[in-house]
């Protein structure tokens, strides 16, 4: 099973194990990663399950689609590499991903 | 009561509100006792995907799960289920359950949810009429959502039409029967409604408004739907949308205030401060509406009451949100931010032609909800502006050559 790290805000990192065909916010919050709200349960509707992608990574990740990118034009601190983690479906290929999480969700 | 003298919270009701305020506690520190109790029969899981990617198939209950049902053990909440909690003895702090056993609290939390409206109609009890609310209900619907099954659906409220919008996917004949003259009478404007009409009946959708259900015919299995005006549909399954009574029982019967859901302040709590109330069952005051009171259905009501618990008892603040919403019926994706009762105007950006626009309700000339379909900047945009007291005039807010996140950061 594909591995996925989260590293928190204050640097505490967590390693997952991600099931393939779940998304990378399912996983963290199964596991009760801190800092990944994903109050809406990936539907796509809240914008707190932001998260940066390791830029060694976001070739696999791929980009964000036009909805996920209107929502995060509303987040905090978006960077070139954030993506929403309820829209990035886990794929043996992004086995070892690397996501560092934001000071908040909100 | 402070918050070092409570060392034993008592949460009833394991819904998201529910589980959530168990998950917020301990992820804020607590360390005492926990006790989340449940009605059904397996851990915690979301609602909303059960009238939509459930149904459809395409999540199993596993997915809905909001935590690993491994997961309260490792994080030491006692979660009992399924266990009914009968009786609250205020005077003694004490819960009793189901068979006798009396659990002690220093703070207890209601999150008991709401129970679908059953028809009070004749046949109303035959085999095929459902409600929908629990995984146990669309588990007992999903095989009778067959190619060609004749579906019956009772009242264009969200949760009627997504259950329609379900049922052409999977190619089932479906009639909807609403008392009022329009679907989502009760919680949106009639031009944002007319659209979903349109665009329920583009996909085959029978809509019979202004329609009373008389009578549910059968003998042992539902067989049709008989109007007041004679009419009659023929039916293999019924299911009734019609609403939800908040689940009071046990406040009532501890003598905590109830009007329309268990009455709480902003921090949630009863006219008890030992207990607090949360999600469906509790009714508190809308810091972005002038305080008024009003009772939540929705995802973020439960998430919300979880927080402001946690923060509560752990002596922390917690910000509030705008409150928001939503509904995917088939490719549509409704996004909705504040309370829309008592607008003046509606503005539109947009055109529903296209199957992206978004209804912004205004007022006394502010802003105060959004409607908005396929339209997710919107959604945000305006939910930010409800959120921080500001407002954008509707003539700008309309304004298409201007992106959206730019009108927000002009707005004051």
């Amino acid at each position: 099973m594909p591995k996925i790290t989260y590293i928190e805000n204050n640097g505490k990192e967590h390693v997952v194990d991600a099931p393939v065909g779940q998304s990378v916010m399912e996983a963290a919050v199964k596991h009760a990663v801190p800092g990944i709200d994903a109050d809406c349960g990936g539907a796509c509707a809240c914008a707190t399950c932001h998260v940066y992608v390791d830029p060694a990574w976001t070739a696999k990740t791929g980009e964000a689609g036009s909805m996920e990118q209107s929502m995060l034009d509303f987040a905090n601190d978006v960077e070139a590499n954030s993506r929403l983690s309820c829209q990035i479906k886990i794929t043996d290929a992004l086995d070892g991903l690397v996501v560092r999480l934001p000071k908040s969700q909100h | 009561m402070t918050t070092s003298e409570i060392n034993r919270i008592i949460i009833i009701g394991a819904g998201q509100a529910g589980a959530e305020t168990a998950q917020r506690l301990r992820q804020g520190g607590f360390k005492g006792d926990i006790t989340l109790i449940g009605e059904e029969p397996c851990a915690p899981y979301q609602r909303p995907p059960l009238s939509k990617k459930y149904l459809l198939g395409e999540l199993p209950l596993e997915r809905l799960l909001l935590r690993p049902a491994s997961h309260y053990a490792e994080e030491h909440i006692v979660f009992q289920s399924p266990v009914k909690a009968v009786w609250i003895d205020r005077a003694n702090k004490r819960v009793r359950i189901e068979g006798g056993r009396e659990l002690p609290y220093d703070a207890l939390v209601l999150a008991t949810g709401a129970r679908p409206r059953k028809l009070s109609l004749v046949g109303a009890d035959l085999e095929g009429v459902h409600t929908f609310r629990t995984a146990a209900d669309a588990d007992a619907i999903r095989p009778r959502f067959v190619p060609g099954a004749k579906l019956i659906v009772i009242g264009a409220g969200y949760i009627g039409l997504e259950v329609a919008a379900v049922g052409r996917q999977l190619g089932l004949d479906v009639t909807v029967v609403e008392t009022a003259v329009r679907p989502l009478a009760r919680v949106t404007s009639p031009e944002v409604a007319g659209f979903f009409l349109d665009e329920h009946t583009r996909q085959g959708v029978r809509f019979v408004l202004g329609g009373q259900p008389a009578v549910i015919k059968g003998t042992d299995r539902v067989t049709g739907v008989a109007l007041i005006d004679g009419g009659e549909l023929p039916a293999d399954l019924v299911i009734a949308g019609i609403g939800v009574n908040p689940d009071t029982a046990l406040a009532e019967q501890c003598g905590l205030k109830v009007e329309n859901g268990i009455l709480t302040d902003a921090e949630c709590r009863t006219s008890d401060p030992n207990i607090f109330a949360i999600g469906d069952v509790a009714s508190r005051p809308m810091l972005h509406y002038g305080n008024r009171i009003a009772r939540l259905e929705s995802v973020h009501n439960a998430v919300e009451g979880a927080k402001i618990v946690a923060a509560t008892i752990l002596g922390q603040k917690q910000a509030v949100e705008a409150p928001w919403f939503w509904s995917d019926q088939y490719d549509l994706k409704l996004q909705i931010a504040g309370l829309f009762q008592g607008y003046d105007h509606v503005a539109f950006r947009g055109v529903m032609a296209d199957r992206s626009f978004a209804a912004f309700y205004y007022k006394d000339g502010k802003l105060i909800a959004v409607d908005a379909v396929n339209r997710p900047a919107e959604y945000l945009g305006a939910k930010m502006l409800i959120q921080t007291g500001r407002s954008l005039p509707p003539e700008v807010i309309t304004d298409e050559s201007r992106p959206m996140k730019e009108l927000v950061a002009s707005a004051r």
